[in-house]
């Protein structure tokens, strides 16, 4: 039997807000254990949450982001269970009534030909609070309690199971990583968990409409992770149900070490959380007029990007996109284009060797070492002739390298093309003598021979001369011949 | 001295009379001397009490004493207070010293009086006879094998005993108006959101607020204008502009509409507290009030809605009492689980756990719609009776409570009975309105003691300016207030 596999993911977003969702402390990470624990993180008696507007703006960008609806009242309700880091014995979140509606994303799987597009619909996304972090092991027989993460903000934002591959859904997670970072809601440091999915998977017969029963991968905090844990759980799925068992709903965690998934707690020993409206909060009220202040700070969004640079720079679509795949490349080629460099360029640049030097260095483009105006006065000499594309290459090198700006790097390595038609005739002519075979080959029609005498003339020049003109002058001398 | 009101004391206090220490101290020691048996004080903290009264004292000879400054208040054990045990009258914060302020213990502070000490309750407020407090009950000063009412008891008996000028309580389903009923005191709920939660432990959160318990209406006035007021730390405090409770203390009644709820005077009502609240309402007559029969019907309701709002909301609050961080933690367990039950069996008293359960039950899955959304219907009702009301008046009347003290022990283990003593308070609670209630005579025991009557004076939202002139104007034609219980002198 065909199956096919069934995705929905769940993600938790850490809102980049300086202090805590319902208190004034901070969220920075990595401080001592509990210095970043106040009186309502530590959830003193008598202390009361009061929201962080700044969290409410972050959902509001999302939402708009996602072209959801966001809802003019929403509610905040308590989610009961006992558990340490979880200081109140209660989590703020919101349920029945969350303050992003239904919205949409549109992503692109695969690369080349087998790309394609496809809508991942929203189904919600709500704010809620952090837990804190318990510490095993750091005293004999006891566990630590850390407090600084308890409250930090968080926006849980759930999809409905429309993924059908692993690529779909990392395809997606990448796309909705890009875009928290984009809209500056989320800083999207996956080791620190600010940006963690769990993944709903299960299986079904291929053209069957109904969904499987499907389990819950939690916390996958890297794509590599969740590439293989989808791989791992769907294969485990579907070899259960050919050797004749049944899926339980089920929470499951993914071991890296291992490469498996495996189950945690099923769904009969799944709490009962007595969600029930915080009385110590008002229902959270957004006006039209809220929206319209958020939306005149929004910066351009990707959808929009892409199709401006189609438009105005006469990008290909997949270039365009390519280029609007985060926010650090999108401002890294307007700027090279404001600079002066071509855009055509521009973008192969930006996409070819600085992204592939990036990706090898392991660095953002922020960290880049050459700057945008740098790498437009290097696109520069090669629009005006100065360099050829391989020269080009050869500086680009040096300058990553940081040994200085396009143009002295090209004066110091003696880069400079030869445009001068003299010598370059001169070194046509010596080609031509070395090369008579060729010549003859030409001559009876073999075209590709021609191609071969502009590598000798290159080579002869040492790679300096300047292709257009040696392929001129070649034409011409050997139209002349004939 | 001991029976003088707040604006009484504040005037010697300004005339350098006396002194802060010196009031204080006369404070303190009754305290030591009548404590030991009313048990209306858990907390004391001379140090700390004399050190502010002697701030107190040099604000007023700096001049810049208010209407407050340098006067004794009790501070219901509720409140959290910087540097002071704070126990909610329970084992489980037995030891919990309190690391901030309330912000009604800073609008004190801020006053300059002086916060004398820490009033007993009941149990995480409750209660409505003071017995489930693990620190003991407290005595009716009025008849010491009575209780106070509650859960603001420890409260009501300080006031009743002179064992402070006046008092702070908390109010979620009558908590300051019942025992200010059966200890003969003033005491007043304010609109709900006019006094700040921040700091106050939570019972029932969207019920809950702080008030003044004191002598006469005129000094819950002055308390008032302490209390109330906006705090950002507070989500559900209303951001008004200040008032001042004493402008309308004095207006005339004349035209003054009140309303007598039928269901308030029906089966349930003792004969001696219906005598007495009858004769308060033939006073308002001759003082010019208007007679209008209304209509409560969700009254019986309220009851019922109480007690499935009141302890889902309290189940969740009481969650954070996990012996992790503060608070009792027990000596020898297993695992977390273990230390959690174990704690927190140990830890809470019988009623509050009865409280928990039924909170648990109502908001759990499958009884959630059938109890709590349900309670949440009938709330809005009860409110919509009250809207109702306030269209044909601008006052309602009836008694407090449907009994005066009862003797300790009698209810204690028939809690139904014990709830049926909030059956005219509640509805108030629910429909987030001010409540107040003022003494309006005394019944006779059958052993033959003087047990005070209170009369509930209803307003609509905001109204608290005028339901004290409605109590002030009564206090200047009656007496009742400041009468004193025999053997507290």
């Amino acid at each position: 039997m065909e199956w096919e596999v069934v995705i929905g993911l769940e993600t938790h977003t850490q809102l980049q807000t300086k202090t805590k969702i319902f208190s004034g402390a901070s969220t920075a990470f990595g401080s001592e254990p509990n210095t970043q624990a106040c009186v309502v993180s530590l959830a003193l008696p008598g202390v009361l949450p009061v929201l962080n507007q700044e969290a409410v703006k972050c959902a509001i960008k999302f939402g708009l982001a996602v072209n959801a609806e966001i809802a003019p009242r929403s509610v905040f309700a308590r989610k009961n269970y006992f558990y340490p880091d979880l200081p109140k014995g209660y989590q703020i979140s919101q349920y029945e009534l969350p303050v992003v509606g239904q919205g949409s994303m549109t992503i692109q799987v695969g690369s080349g030909d087998k790309a394609y597009e496809k809508v991942i619909n929203i189904t919600r996304a709500h704010l809620e609070e952090d837990a804190g972090k318990s510490v095993h092991g750091a005293q004999e027989g006891m566990s630590g309690i850390d407090l600084n993460r308890a409250g930090t903000p968080l926006l849980e934002i759930v999809t409905e199971p429309d993924m059908r591959s692993a690529a779909e859904a990392v395809a997606y997670a990448k796309k909705l990583h890009d875009l928290v970072q984009w809209i500056g809601i989320c800083d999207g440091n996956m080791q620190e968990g600010s940006f963690r999915c769990d993944v709903n998977v299960s299986v079904r017969p291929k053209g069957s409409d109904k969904l499987g029963t499907r389990r819950e991968i939690k916390n996958l905090n890297s794509f590599k992770f969740m590439q293989q844990a989808i791989e791992y759980e769907t294969s485990w799925q579907i070899e259960t149900l050919e050797d004749g068992g049944t899926i339980q709903q089920a929470t499951v965690l993914f071991n890296p070490d291992t490469g498996e998934t495996r189950a945690m707690r099923s769904k009969e020993e799944a709490n009962d959380y007595r969600y029930f409206p915080d009385p110590d909060l008002l229902p959270l009220a957004i006006s039209e007029s809220d929206i319209s202040k958020v939306k005149a700070e929004m910066p351009e969004l990707p959808e929009a990007m892409k199709a401006r640079f189609e438009a105005q720079y006469g990008l290909a679509h997949y270039d365009a996109n390519a280029l609007t795949s985060s926010r650090g490349t999108a401002d890294y080629f307007v700027a090279t284009v404001d600079a002066g460099s071509d855009a055509k360029l521009a973008a192969n640049w930006v996409m070819g060797s600085v992204s592939a030097k990036l990706n090898a260095e392991d660095k953002e483009i922020s960290e880049s070492p050459i700057s945008q105006s740098a790498l437009a006065s290097l696109i520069k000499r090669i629009q005006d002739g100065t360099i050829s594309n391989n020269a080009a290459k050869q500086v680009f090198e040096a300058m990553w390298a940081g040994e200085g700006d396009a143009d002295s790097i090209i004066e110091s390595k003696g880069l400079k093309q030869v445009s001068d038609s003299g010598a370059i005739e001169a070194i046509v002519d010596e080609v031509l003598a070395a090369n008579a075979a060729m010549v003859e080959e030409f001559k009876a029609g073999k075209e590709k021979a021609f191609n071969a005498l502009v590598g000798q003339a290159m080579k002869a020049s040492k790679g300096k001369a300047n292709p257009a003109q040696v392929n001129e002058i070649l034409k011409k001398k050997l139209g002349a011949g004939v | 001295m001991i029976n003088k009101s707040l604006k009484q004391l504040g005037a010697m206090l300004q005339s350098k009379e006396i002194s802060s220490v010196e009031l204080t101290q006369e404070f303190l020691n009754r305290i030591d001397r009548l404590n030991p048996e009313i048990n209306a004080f858990i907390t004391l903290d001379k140090d700390k009490t004399l050190a502010q009264a002697k701030h107190a004292d040099s604000l007023l000879a700096a001049g810049k004493g208010t209407a407050l400054t340098g006067l004794p208040i009790g501070q219901k054990d509720i409140f959290v207070a910087k540097g002071w045990r704070t126990t909610c009258g329970s084992k489980m914060l037995e030891t919990f010293i309190g690391p901030y302020d309330a912000d009604i213990i800073e609008r004190f502070d801020a006053a300059g009086a002086v916060n004398l000490g820490k009033t007993n309750m009941d149990e995480f407020a409750m209660g409505s006879s003071n017995e489930t407090s693990y620190f003991g009950k407290v005595q009716n000063p009025w008849d010491r094998s009575r209780v106070p009412g509650g859960s603001s008891g420890g409260s009501a008996a300080a006031v009743a005993a002179r064992l402070c000028a006046a008092a702070t309580g908390t109010d979620t389903g009558g908590s300051i108006r019942q025992p200010a009923s059966l200890c003969g005191l003033s005491g007043l709920k304010p609109t709900y959101g006019l006094a700040s939660r921040f700091g106050m432990i939570a019972f029932a959160s969207s019920l809950d607020q702080s008030g003044p318990m004191a002598k006469s209406c005129e000094d819950m006035a002055l308390m008032m204008n302490v209390i109330t007021g906006f705090d950002k730390r507070d989500s559900t405090s209303l951001n008004r502009e200040k008032e001042d409770y004493t402008r309308d203390l004095s207006k005339p009644l004349a035209g003054l509409k009140v309303g007598l709820p039928k269901e308030y005077f029906a089966e349930g009502l003792g004969a001696d507290v219906a005598k007495a609240v009858n004769e308060a309402i033939a006073e308002y007559k001759k003082l010019g009030a208007q007679i209008v029969d209304i209509s409560l019907p969700n009254t019986k309701l309220s009851i019922p809605v109480y007690y499935v709002l009141a302890p889902a909301e309290a189940s969740s609050n009481l969650s954070r009492f996990d012996g992790v961080r503060y608070g009792h933690r027990a000596k020898e367990y297993g695992d977390l689980m273990d230390m959690y039950c174990k704690s927190r069996a140990e830890g809470f008293g019988a009623e509050v756990k009865r409280r928990i359960l039924i909170g648990a039950y109502v908001l759990s899955a499958g009884y959630y719609d059938a109890y709590y959304i349900k309670a949440q219907q009938i709330r809005r009702l009860i409110a919509q009776d009250f809207e109702n009301a306030f269209k044909q008046c601008d006052i309602i009347m009836g008694p407090t409570a449907p009994s005066t003290a009862f003797k300790a022990g009698e209810k204690a283990d028939d809690p139904v009975a014990m709830y049926l003593q909030d059956i005219y308070t509640i509805a108030v609670n629910l429909a987030g309105l001010p409540g107040m209630s003022i003494p309006a005579g005394f019944a006779p025991s059958e052993d033959g003691k003087r047990l005070p009557v209170g009369l509930q004076i209803i307003g609509n939202y905001f109204d608290e300016a005028r339901m004290l002139n409605v109590g002030h104007a009564y206090q200047q034609v009656t007496d009742w207030h400041t009468q004193m219980p025999e053997g507290i002198e």
